[in-house]
């Protein structure tokens, strides 16, 4: 023993095997170095993909939020039995109702002292039809005439955007919609307190306009064509995807053409979704001649789209399943069927729920194959009043409806596709979470 | 067949043979796993296969209930009979086959059901049990057989993964035995488990003679002699030596027997 110590070098850091614990090895040192840069390269990534999503998030509501206000007129107005009686007496009677409201804005201007020309016309390139709005609110409820009514009148975008200063005095070309003499009315109004935002319902429930009132547009109508696409996707892709997935991996022999058509499912989920919606376009509008921008149509290029992703989903969850599990259902005396349905699928079913709903996602965000159907750019100005017209008659989906929006020349609809963007999140992640909680319940149940 | 190893065949003394296998091989591919194994496998006995691993004892034994008909590339020859009926005959369905010759795996798979649930599937798949009434009583009995009722009757509608390793290879037999099969196929049973478990398992084996013939595949001679009235001794596909255990042990006929059981080969 004694010999072996004397026989280390003095002095010097031992080497090799017979290293102090204490001390780090050369190679040891460069070990743990590679490991810190690792760590530093994942740390650095994960920052810059954060960045990334704060900078997203924050631009997505910050450009979206103002679609969900609009600016408005409060004005109170009493209109007395005998001014209803002539206004309806009248040939032009909106133009009655309009001058009525123009004289009552003008005394109420003079009684704070400001002193502003403006005639009907500037009126309604303001605040758009009056009379019309005055007229049927009144002929709907006359037990109110001689009452003072409190009015929440919505503004033009141009008068919106002048007062979130977006549009200045020398931008403005004197026309059809806005002159400048305009925004002294505006101002008028500003100082007699009586405009101010209000949260637009209409912007969720409402429907799409034509490209000439982007204020009065809502993403409504849009997001029961998107539903009702879903429901095709779901109905179809999930019992067809299913019951093919359960075929190919359970009872399908294994041989080349199974291969094949299992090659071909992995490339189907990879071919860019345009090529689904020419298909779409081909097959169901020129072929089976189905109506153009249905939502139907939608739904089933959206169920072709989709079937690869949840076809992969399940043949993953299913082979996850134990192979012990066969062999004790097959033991007892069950059938292939049996085993299959009573054991296998309902412990491959979190997967396969998650797969649907991350399948049903993506459909749900897509836009490029609704291009080729029709669907974008359809102004979708009405609900759909049944199932079948919800189906059949044409509608547009929300991503459609967003890059319609976002198309269109006017400003204002820019600020109604961010708008439209955060409803499609609210939507996603929704969507999300339901498929988080389905496999959080399942796997407990298991 | 050039490699086919003459058997001492003395069968005279058994009368009443439940299994018979004539002639039997079985393929995987190209690999010939099992080479023309005769064997008789008395009723009301429990036979052991031993034998070192990947000598075709579980293979041989997967044969008896069919279950080598989920291997694509498993090829079974040669005739195995139960009761004097072909299993291998086209008319002959795997699945009715499965419920008269039950099987317990080497690695306890109960089903991630309730206790109960495990029971009573296959009655109820079978239609074993005509109302819930029947179908408690066949629960309760083969859970009694099993040595598991007093353990698990206060909590029937636990999950049964939820037991301990040697109490989830006992509902494993519970379940096996509640569609009342003929033959019980054991395929390692005891491999998983610790000694205490074990013990519970083997005694069980031994009262399961009573109402069974049963298989037993073991890796562990000690267990096969412990259990065993007729052992078979296996290697490399072939079947070596097949007798009773007592005779197998203490006095081997052929010589790799012998070396098996000496612990020189295996």
């Amino acid at each position: 023993m004694t010999d072996a110590i004397s026989d280390l070098p003095k002095g010097k850091p031992a080497t090799g095997g017979h290293a102090s614990l204490l001390s780090e090895s050369p190679l040891m040192k460069k070990r743990n170095a590679a490991e810190a840069r690792f760590k530093l390269y994942g740390v650095v990534a994960i920052t810059v993909g954060l960045a990334f999503l704060i900078f997203l998030t924050v631009s997505i509501l910050r450009n979206g939020i103002p679609a969900f206000t609009q600016t408005v007129v409060n004005v109170e107005f009493t209109l007395s039995q005998e001014e209803f009686d002539e206004a309806e007496s009248k040939m032009l009677k909106t133009a009655a109702y309009t001058e009525i409201f123009v004289n009552n804005i003008t005394a109420q201007f003079q009684e704070r002292g400001l002193d502003v020309e403006f005639d009907a016309g500037t009126i309604e390139r303001l605040l758009g039809k009056v009379g019309g709005d005055l007229r049927s609110f009144y002929r709907e409820n006359p037990d109110q005439i001689g009452q003072p009514v409190g009015f929440e009148l919505s503004t033009a975008s141009r008068v919106e955007r002048y007062l979130q200063g977006k549009l200045t005095r020398d931008m403005v070309v004197d026309g059809r919609f806005l002159e400048a003499a305009d925004l002294d009315v505006v101002d008028a109004m500003v100082d007699a307190g009586i405009i101010g935002t209000a949260w637009d319902w209409n912007f969720i429930t409402g429907t799409d306009t034509g490209v000439d009132n982007p204020g009065g547009a809502g993403i409504g109508a849009s997001v029961i064509g998107s539903f009702f696409m879903m429901l095709v996707v779901l109905l179809l892709s999930l019992p067809i995807g299913v019951a093919a997935s359960i075929y190919l991996e359970e009872f399908a022999p294994k041989n080349r053409f199974t291969d094949l058509i299992e090659v071909n499912i992995s490339n189907l989920a990879a071919v860019p979704s345009i090529v689904f919606g020419i298909l779409g376009l081909a097959v169901f509008i020129q072929f089976a001649h189905l109506p153009q921008s249905a939502p139907l149509v939608g739904g089933l290029v959206l169920t072709l789209m989709t079937l690869p992703t949840i076809v992969i989903s399940t043949r993953a969850s299913l082979k996850s399943v134990p192979p012990s599990i066969r062999d004790a259902a097959l033991g007892v005396g069950a059938s292939k069927m049996q085993s299959v349905f009573h054991h296998v699928l309902p412990l491959a079913m979190p997967g396969i729920l998650t797969g649907t709903i991350i399948g049903l996602a993506q459909a749900l965000g897509e836009t490029a194959p609704l291009l080729l159907i029709g669907m974008v750019g359809y102004v979708a100005r009405e609900y759909p009043d049944s199932l079948t017209s919800g189906l059949l008659d044409p509608n547009s989906a929300m991503p459609a409806q967003i890059y319609t929006w976002a198309a269109r020349s006017d400003e204002a609809f820019f600020e109604k596709a961010w708008g439209g963007i955060i409803i499609l999140l609210i939507f996603l992640l929704t969507m999300n979470i339901i498929a988080i909680i389905l496999r959080r319940r399942f796997e407990r149940r298991w | 067949m050039k490699d086919m190893i003459p058997v001492d065949r003395k069968m005279s003394t058994m009368q009443d043979s439940k299994i018979s296998a004539r002639g039997v091989q079985v393929y995987y591919g190209d690999t010939h796993a099992i080479k023309d194994v005769d064997v008789e496998i008395a009723d009301k006995t429990v036979t052991a296969f031993i034998g070192p691993s990947g000598c075709g004892k579980s293979t041989f034994l997967r044969c008896i209930n069919r279950m080598n008909d989920t291997i694509d590339s498993a090829r079974v020859m040669g005739d195995i009979l139960i009761d004097n009926e072909d299993i291998y005959d086209p008319k002959v369905d795997p699945v009715q086959l499965r419920a008269k010759v039950g099987m317990v795996f080497q690695k306890p798979n109960p089903f991630p059901k309730s206790i109960y649930d495990n029971v009573a599937y296959g009655p109820k798949i079978h239609g074993l049990a005509r109302n819930k009434a029947d179908l408690d009583e066949i629960v309760e009995k083969s859970l009694r057989k099993a040595a598991l009722w007093d353990e698990a009757k206060d909590r029937l509608d636990a999950p049964g993964t939820g037991l301990s390793g040697g109490q989830q290879q006992r509902l494993c037999i519970a379940r096996a035995i509640a569609t009342a099969p003929e033959v019980l196929l054991m395929d390692e049973p005891c491999s998983a488990l610790d000694p205490i478990a074990t013990a519970q398992v083997e005694e069980l084996i031994d009262e399961l003679r009573q109402s069974f013939s049963v298989v037993i595949v073991t890796h562990s001679m000690q267990q096969a002699a412990r259990v065993s009235q007729r052992t078979a001794f296996f290697h490399l596909g072939n079947l070596v030596e097949y007798d009773d255990t007592d005779k197998i042990f203490t006095n081997p006929q052929d010589p790799r027997t012998e070396s098996y059981i000496s612990g020189r080969i295996g």
